[in-house]
């Protein structure tokens, strides 16, 4: 028998339940924000699912992708995270669960997690940090950085917005927005209006997350559900 | 208990039918500093003698979080208690990551009550050499166990354990059913009244004993040295205030009558005995 192409399968172990998260750091405070709106191709799962998880006082992930894989991470990591408070008498700190999260994810380098996570949250010295990651656990700290469907979207105007030096410079520098929270928030809300406008998988609603000194204070608004 | 030919392996059993390491083992757990707890309705409360053996070192801990709904008070060796800890933390994280709801404390007991019995039925093995007081929450209400190196566990409305610990069993076992009704800070009081039993002559201070609390709307947690001091001042202030208003009106209330021991068992009207429905 002649062919000129692989046979795919036709059942594949993943999907896509789409979304956008972003997070953005500051002097001494984080914003971490995701859509709410659950996908499966051109329907809509559900409006209210939060893409948010809290892993301590100081550490915010948020993750789209495959609903099923992001919980079972969030599930994993939270664990690890209890074993360590148990071990160490102590919180995990943000840089460390950055690192603990690169390593669970490249644990299944040949199985991944179809998630694609922003870790947001406050160093050990109070300032604000942001971790971005692809499936696999490659990641760096930046000042700010976008995941999911909207990424391509709103990355650009993050970019342009946030005052902060690019993260594409070599050698790199300090990217965190010298911005205020609330400048920063307004466009977070602004970038997350836009990127619902053109783009399907996100909208519905928009949960926002800020981690300061405070601790973490919780926002939510509608986004245009159609 | 004296010597007997029964008593080198936990695998002879007694004519009497008894297994000695296993009772020797309990023995071990009567010969640590003392430990207590007792609950209400609403909240578990710990409390621990913290004894140093010497005056450089410092006490060991005695009192572990296991989960936020979950604490154990230990008396006995400590290194025992510390490994059970470990396990009993180990299984709480594990009931939470699959059935994403904590482990209920009934059940929790059970499992180290099973893992405490196959150390008594190996010839390889020797009984865990501590007993653990479980406080503790869950949708059933507030609990606390006791288990034992035998493998058995009992629940109890307030227990001691330890040296020196029936005397702070006395105090309770006459108070035990003013218990139930009593707020969060009075049953701290009675648990830090209690450990001061079994101190004796000793004062008590922030420095030589410890609590734990544990409550529907509180994370299980062990107080720190600030809190924990100004709770014993209370305690000084109460039996002032009975002092004083002893000599005028012996019936009167003085001020949080139940804390002062010689004041609190002439006010309280006899309570029903009523089961302990919590």
């Amino acid at each position: 028998m002649a062919h000129g192409f692989k046979e795919h399968a036709t059942w594949s172990p993943y999907e896509n339940n789409g979304g956008t998260c972003v997070a953005i750091a500051g002097s001494d405070y984080c914003i971490v924000a995701a859509d709410t709106r659950l996908s499966l191709g051109y329907s809509i799962l559900t409006r209210g699912h939060s893409k948010l998880f809290k892993l301590s006082d100081t550490a915010v992930m948020a993750s789209s992708g495959f609903q099923a894989d992001v919980r079972t991470l969030q599930k994993n990591l939270e664990a690890r995270q209890k074993g360590y408070y148990h071990q160490h008498g102590k919180p995990m700190s943000c840089p460390a669960m950055a690192q603990l999260l690169s390593n669970t994810l490249y644990y299944k380098r040949f199985f991944p997690y179809y998630s694609f996570n922003v870790l947001g949250g406050l160093d050990t010295e109070g300032k604000g940090c942001v971790y971005t990651y692809d499936a696999v656990g490659s990641y760096e700290r930046t000042g700010y950085s976008t995941q999911g469907s909207g990424a391509e979207l709103i990355m650009p105007i993050l970019d342009n917005q946030l005052k902060s030096a690019s993260p594409l410079l070599y050698p790199p520098r300090e990217t965190a927005t010298p911005l205020t929270e609330q400048e920063a928030l307004e466009i977070v809300k602004d970038t997350f209006a836009s990127a619902t406008e053109r783009q399907i998988y996100t909208g519905d609603g928009l949960e926002i997350v800020v981690i300061n000194k405070d601790g973490i204070h919780k926002e939510y608004l509608d986004l245009k559900k159609d | 208990m004296f010597r007997n030919q029964y008593d080198t392996d936990v695998t002879t059993w007694s004519p009497a039918g008894r297994l000695h390491q296993v009772e020797y083992a309990m023995e071990g757990v009567k010969q640590g500093s003392a430990a207590v707890g007792l609950k209400c309705k609403t909240h578990v409360v710990l409390a621990s003698v913290n004894k140093a053996s010497s005056e450089l070192s410092s006490y060991q801990k005695k009192l572990f979080k296991i989960d936020e709904n979950i604490g154990v008070a230990m008396a006995g060796i400590i290194a025992d208690g510390r490994v059970l800890c470990k396990f009993m933390r180990s299984e709480c994280i594990y009931h939470q990551f699959v059935f994403e709801a904590p482990l209920p404390v009934s059940r929790l007991v059970v499992q180290v009550a099973d893992k405490a019995q196959v150390c008594t039925q190996r010839s390889w093995k020797r009984p865990y050499g501590v007993g653990l007081l479980v406080a503790g929450l869950d949708e059933a209400g507030p609990h606390l166990y006791y288990n034992c190196p035998s493998g058995n566990y009992y629940e109890y409305y307030a227990f001691a354990i330890g040296s020196r610990s029936q005397a702070a069993k006395t105090y309770l076992e006459r108070r035990f059913e003013t218990f139930k009704d009593c707020s969060r800070d009075e049953l701290i009081r009675h648990a830090l009244l209690a450990v001061k039993e079994s101190l004796q002559d000793e004062e008590l201070k922030s420095t030589n004993c410890g609590i734990a609390v544990v409550g529907a709307d509180e994370d299980f947690h062990i107080l720190d040295g600030e809190t924990l001091q100004s709770f014993i001042d209370t305690l000084e202030d109460n039996k002032a205030e009975a002092k004083e208003a002893a000599p005028e009106d012996p019936a009167s209330t003085s001020g949080g009558g139940e804390a002062g021991p010689s004041a609190g068992a002439a006010e309280e009207p006899p309570a029903e005995a009523t089961p302990m429905d919590m």
